[in-house]
């Protein structure tokens, strides 16, 4: 299929200056309208002709969804706020230190300062077959083209794939997992607030979503509690290219320990299955247990249970197992230092 | 509105890759529309059908039978359960997704697309072998008699009628729409799971070209929505006063005397023997 890169179709843009306009074009224009934030994942779809919206609603001159405060026992972020911004902030970077880390692991540093946390977590699966345009499941077709025998997968889904086997690309979605973050979701009913952890979806749920966002919803802000302010946070994003790459896997997670034993864990991992993955049985399985070597192993090999490999991603099996270990063991030596 | 949605492949084919789930609508619109205007044909067209019997013969055969006339067996019965609760389950795990309900369907839907088929085998076989199997086809006289009371409906006079057989000719058209739509999403469905991880196959989704997949994605579709507008068609005869009877002797496996009398014909449905109170019948059936 010939991939056109030079002049995107046109449509007609939006730039409303308040949440309730966004809205109102949001519900004026239903499916054919396309939400905008940093348009790092935007401009590719135009630029490639595959998405063709009739009207792009351009976020960026809203302010209120682009600021950083503090609400009860936490934090507000506005959705448009640059990743930038997030690795900048000084109580986000006190309190909530695995955010900063992860969103400062995402691309370059001009895609960070373009880059909106919303659009981070709410972007598009980057499997090839997809981005070109080819009529897969995700496509709304009827087929796979990554999971079949001659398929390149390299970088797809070992767990909870479901037809499709692409892998959701955000860094920063498993920190605000761990974090235990709230998204703010506004629809023509309402405001919604949900945990981070049920935002994301995978193909088993719909398939050619990547979020629980549907036409006319618009996420306005992620709101982090402090029940995990102060934790002992690691987040390790393995990739192809240290400067500027999508994950391969990345892992966060955040630990509370007393006398030596884990007392609290939240763990999560992205690039291994179709949606941001938390990893609750290790979760479970290690508390109270001592942090060590051994617990590390065993977190490990627990992790992996029920990965099935496509032919070109079986690495991701002990690097999935290696993460887990580290994201144990790392904070053990960060606790030691 | 499209009937079929196209596509093209990497190849810059143009194949066909499912139904316009617009269809979807249409058909349960279809469904609804059915038992509106059957609704209206009943209470206000339709002519009483009159008695095509001679008393003496009719009486001769009322003295054989007995107080309960067996229609369907204990196996009849469960299979027309199981089958009729698996394909609600097909039917919601295909199509509340596609009106907004979100939720992991998929696997849900190809197990029961397996107990489905596996009931459909042991009915074909059990109704092939075990039963009178073409009491369920509609034979010349069904199609005689349906001129007949459509010409009555119109108010012109008509020979006599006869009574049904074991099945009414509606029973009987409406087992044929679904033998040939169940067929489509069986044969169909069953090829459809090597594009999905099952532990029955190992996934293939080469099997079949693009285009032959695709007509196989619309056949499954358009059998799918056809069912809606069969289920509705189904469930609302069911329920209706004068065919209630039916529907009780698929509970409970039997007809009064009084509506066998009223309803059948004993030359075209013969009955020589009851039902105990809770045995079962050896009557020759088939259910739908």
């Amino acid at each position: 299929m010939a991939v056109i890169r030079d002049v995107i179709p046109t449509f007609e843009l939006f730039q409303p200056v308040t949440i309730e306009d966004a809205l109102a074009l949001l519900a004026r224009h239903g499916a054919e309208a396309w939400v905008l934030a940093g348009g790092l994942d935007s401009f590719d779809w135009f630029a490639d002709r595959i998405k063709r919206p009739a009207a792009v609603i351009d976020l960026s001159q809203i302010k209120e969804l682009s600021e950083v405060r503090s609400v009860g026992d936490g934090l507000e972020i506005g959705a448009m706020t640059t990743l930038t911004e997030v690795v900048r902030h000084p109580i986000v970077r006190e309190k909530y230190g695995l955010l900063p880390e992860a969103a400062e692991a995402v691309a370059s540093p001009q895609i960070r300062n373009q880059g909106t946390i919303g659009g981070n977590v709410s972007q598009d699966a980057r499997c090839w077959y997809y981005r070109a345009g080819w009529p897969c499941y995700r496509a709304g077709g009827n087929i796979c083209y990554a999971d079949t025998p001659t398929g390149m997968n390299r970088e797809h889904a070992i767990l909870d794939a479901d037809r499709c086997v692409a892998v959701n690309p955000s860094d920063t979605a498993p920190a605000l997992i761990v974090l235990d973050a709230k998204m703010v979701i506004r629809t023509p009913r309402g405001e919604r607030v949900v945990n981070a952890e049920d935002y994301f979806i995978g193909p088993g749920t719909d398939i050619t979503r990547m979020t629980i966002l549907r036409p006319g919803d618009l996420l306005t802000a992620i709101r982090i509690p402090s029940t995990w302010a102060g934790a002992q946070f690691y987040f390790e994003k393995v990739r192809d290219r240290n400067v500027w790459d999508f994950a391969l896997v990345n892992v966060a997670s955040a630990m509370v320990t007393s006398g030596g034993k884990i007392e609290r864990l939240r763990l999560a991992m992205n690039g291994v299955a179709a949606h941001p993955l938390r990893l609750k049985t290790v979760e479970t399985a290690v508390l109270g247990k001592p942090r060590n070597e051994e617990t590390a192993e065993f977190a490990g090999k627990l992790a992996i249970q029920g990965a099935k490999p496509l032919q070109s991603n079986g690495y991701k099996v002990p690097l999935m197992r290696n993460l887990v270990k580290r994201a144990i063991r790392g904070v053990v030596g960060e606790e030691a230092a | 509105m499209n009937f079929i949605q196209w596509a093209l492949n990497p190849w810059g084919e143009r194949i066909p890759i499912h139904v316009s789930w617009d269809l979807l609508w249409a058909s349960a619109i279809a469904g609804v529309l059915f038992l509106i205007v059957h609704a209206i044909y009943v209470g206000y067209w339709a002519k009483p059908v009159a008695e095509s019997q001679n008393d003496s013969k009719l009486a001769a055969a009322a003295a054989r039978v007995p107080e309960r006339v067996a229609r369907h067996s204990f196996g009849a019965r469960t299979f027309h359960w199981v089958m009729a609760a698996s394909m609600f389950v097909l039917l919601f795990t295909a199509f509340l997704p596609k009106v907004g309900v979100r939720f992991s369907w998929v696997t849900i839907h190809w197990v029961a697309g397996i107990v489905l088929t596996i009931s459909v085998l042991y009915h074909i076989i059990h109704a092939t072998f075990w039963l009178d199997f073409w009491s369920i086809w509609p034979d010349k006289q069904d199609v005689a008699d349906a001129s007949r009371r459509f010409q009555r409906a119109l108010g012109r006079a008509t020979p006599p009628l006869k009574k049904f057989g074991k099945y009414p000719l509606e029973n009987k058209l409406f087992h044929l729409s679904v033998l040939f739509a169940g067929l489509a999403v069986i044969f169909t469905g069953l090829f459809m799971m090597f594009r999905v991880r099952t532990p029955f196959f190992t996934r293939n989704p080469y099997l079949f070209g693009d285009m032959t997949w695709g007509v196989m994605y619309v056949l499954h579709g358009l059998a799918g929505v056809g069912f809606v507008a069969l289920i509705t068609a189904h469930i609302y005869l069911a329920v209706r006063p004068e065919k209630f009877f039916l529907t009780k002797s698929m509970i409970f496996g039997w007809i009064s005397r009084g509506k066998y009398l009223e309803h059948h014909d004993p030359e075209r449905w013969p009955v020589d023997e009851g039902v105990p109170e809770a045995g079962q019948s050896k009557a020759p059936e088939v259910v739908i």
